[in-house]
């Protein structure tokens, strides 16, 4: 049996008295799509976060393609991992987030090149090469030489899309990648997700499109108030939800 | 895509308004106070003459400054006055980074240590600070290296390692890092949290993320008071004259200690010093826009781009012979 890609056991989070994670047990299977849906606050992207060690869990167990998040289990006895193996273990995972976060000094390139050659000691050339790849794919190979200011909304998800790309990652989370975008940029970069998807890579996206978690999810995920409520196959949850915190919400952003 | 044009052109423009503008009286004496009071104050700086002994000289003694303002003894006393400031920022900058990054580090010691640091330097003042450095041998005769409270390699006498003009930069450079540290901070906590929170994402360690994503944009923040910092460092320079560092104020000190030229002499000083830190704010306007590319702000425009744009304004406001397709806003748009 292949191990889950990402696998949480009783995942609890505490941000002083607050507990915003209050014992979340989810698997997402590799080559999955899991949307995870569910009102603000209720820790969707407090999750995300600890799922590539931005944020540490209180207890629990969290794993990703079988090892666990920010520790090493030698002997019986669990390890704090060392900073460098904290971050070799973040180059891994791709994040995608709702204010794109594009570092603004540089250039589309200088941003996508980044983090294979200083992270990765990518060659220079070779990186320039799998950036303008990239690019191609998320429909911007014409604007290499642009600063993210000059870009649309939707242009710089798609170039933070292809930045995270530029890691070769074996997970994509996406928290909310298309709340901070005018209505008619939403399409262009749910487009480059869904043809993602569609090449195999594993992704958990947070989300209120409906209509994507529908077309492209595997898996529907209704969190609230730092609990799993509801989850199953996408349209038996959007066409007859069994709770009622579901129904509710669902009535709302439909 | 031409119809745009010929319907904007014949559409009636309306008559531009002609009204009779309010007076301003008051304006007119003010402008007419001020520049009888400017030509006085000109008179007496440059044309009055007042008789000292037996001849007939300006008030401010121009040929005394005319006579020493390229002399070999200021050009020098200017050089060493040059090279305080730079040696000096270049501590500053370098010991405000290091201090700024102790002062947000995670281990509470490196952070007391930082704020310690910055409270005795930012709490006293700067002169008794070189005193201080200029007195060090009095405290430790001998500087020795070895390991701590064990036995040491190399033994240094003070008294010739510290000259004046050490003790001058080492005193001015680590109080001005006490400054820079807040002003690199602030520049630090200016920079949006996401902007890390990104790097940490694509694998970058705490070093690699300061140096190529927050410091690059903290910059913006960081130059301009860097800059006055650096103007401000060229005049607070002249405090060295106190422990004999024979830099502008001092070289024309010791000149006037046996012309009696006083005045003369501090005009001198005060024309390098004025020309200097003109110098200085030019090539701060400069890196300023530099670190500002990328932003959505536009970019002051350069003297020469500003020439360039009077010019095309003046033709762009002469009276086109018809309706130009680069001009409709339709022309050039890409079709998606
Ligand atoms: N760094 C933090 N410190 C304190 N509280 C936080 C922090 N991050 C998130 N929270 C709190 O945790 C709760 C869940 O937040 P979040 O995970 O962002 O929810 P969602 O993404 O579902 O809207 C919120 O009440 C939020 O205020
Ligand atoms: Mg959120």
């Amino acid at each position: 049996m292949v191990a889950p890609m990402v696998l949480a056991e009783s995942v609890r989070k505490s941000f002083g008295m607050v507990e915003v994670l209050r014992g979340i047990d989810l698997e997402v299977a590799a080559g999955e799509v899991m949307v995870i849906i569910g009102p603000s606050g209720s820790g969707k992207s407090t999750f995300l976060r600890c799922i590539n060690h931005l944020e540490k869990i209180n207890s629990g167990r969290l794993s990703v393609d079988g090892e666990l998040v920010g520790y090493r289990e030698h002997g019986g006895k669990i390890f704090e991992l060392k900073d460098r193996e904290v971050c070799r273990k973040r180059a891994e995972i791709g994040i995608v987030f709702q204010h794109f976060n594009l570092f603004p000094h540089m250039t589309v390139l200088g941003n996508i090149i980044e983090a294979p050659v200083r992270v990765k000691g990518q060659e220079k050339t070779e990186a320039i090469a799998n950036a303008r790849r990239l690019l191609t794919q998320v429909g911007l190979a014409d604007r290499e030489t642009a600063y993210p200011a000059q870009l649309s909304g939707g242009q710089k998800q798609r170039i933070a899309i292809a930045r995270a790309l530029a890691m070769e990652p074996k997970l994509m989370l996406f928290d909310e990648p298309t709340s901070a975008l005018d209505p008619e940029l939403v399409g262009e970069v749910l487009d480059v997700m869904k043809q993602l998807a569609k090449a195999g890579m594993t992704m958990v996206v947070v989300t209120h499109e409906i209509g994507f978690a529908r077309e492209v999810g595997d898996s529907l995920v209704f969190m609230d108030e730092g609990i799993i409520v509801e989850r199953g196959h996408p349209k038996e949850i959007i066409n007859s939800p069994k709770h009622e915190r579901t129904r509710a919400f669902l009535s709302k952003v439909l | 895509m031409t119809q745009l044009g010929p319907a904007r052109t014949t559409a009636p423009t309306p008559s531009a308004i002609r009204a009779v503008p309010v007076r301003h009286p008051g304006r007119w004496v003010a402008a007419a106070v001020l520049l009888v009071l400017i030509a006085m104050a000109v008179d007496a700086v440059v044309f009055a003459r007042v008789k000292r002994g037996n001849s007939l000289q300006t008030r401010f003694g121009w040929h005394v400054v005319s006579q020493f303002f390229l002399s070999h003894e200021v050009l020098h006393g200017l050089i060493v006055t040059l090279e305080l400031t730079v040696i000096a920022m270049a501590i500053g900058i370098a010991g405000g980074v290091l201090l700024a990054v102790m002062r947000l580090a995670i281990n509470p010691i490196v952070r007391w240590v930082a704020w310690s640091y910055i409270w005795f330097f930012r709490g006293t003042p700067v002169l008794v600070q070189l005193l201080f450095w200029f007195n060090l041998s009095y405290v430790f005769p001998q500087i020795s290296l070895g390991i701590p409270f064990g036995p040491s390699w190399i033994n240094l006498n003070a008294n010739s390692l510290i000259t004046p003009f050490i003790a001058a930069f080492v005193g001015l450079g680590l109080n001005e890092a006490a400054y820079m540290s807040e002003i690199v901070r602030a520049g630090i906590l200016s920079v949006d949290e996401g902007q890390t929170e990104a790097a940490s994402a694509l694998g970058m360690n705490r070093i690699l993320l300061m140096r190529r994503v927050v410091l690059p944009q903290a910059m913006r923040v960081i130059i301009p008071p860097t800059g006055n910092e650096t103007i401000s460092m060229l005049k607070t320079s002249s405090l060295a004259s106190v422990i004999t560092v024979t830099e502008l104020l001092y070289s024309v000190q010791l000149i006037y200690a046996s012309t009696y030229q006083i005045v003369p002499m501090l005009l001198v000083a005060s024309l390098w010093y004025l020309i200097v830190t003109s110098v200085l704010s030019v090539g701060q306007f400069y890196i300023e826009r530099y670190f500002g590319r990328g932003s959505s702000h536009a970019q002051p425009l350069t003297p020469f781009q500003k020439f360039r744009k009077s010019i095309v304004t003046v033709h762009q406001a002469m009276p086109l012979p018809g309706p130009r397709d680069a001009g409709s806003p339709l022309a050039g748009r890409k079709e998606r």
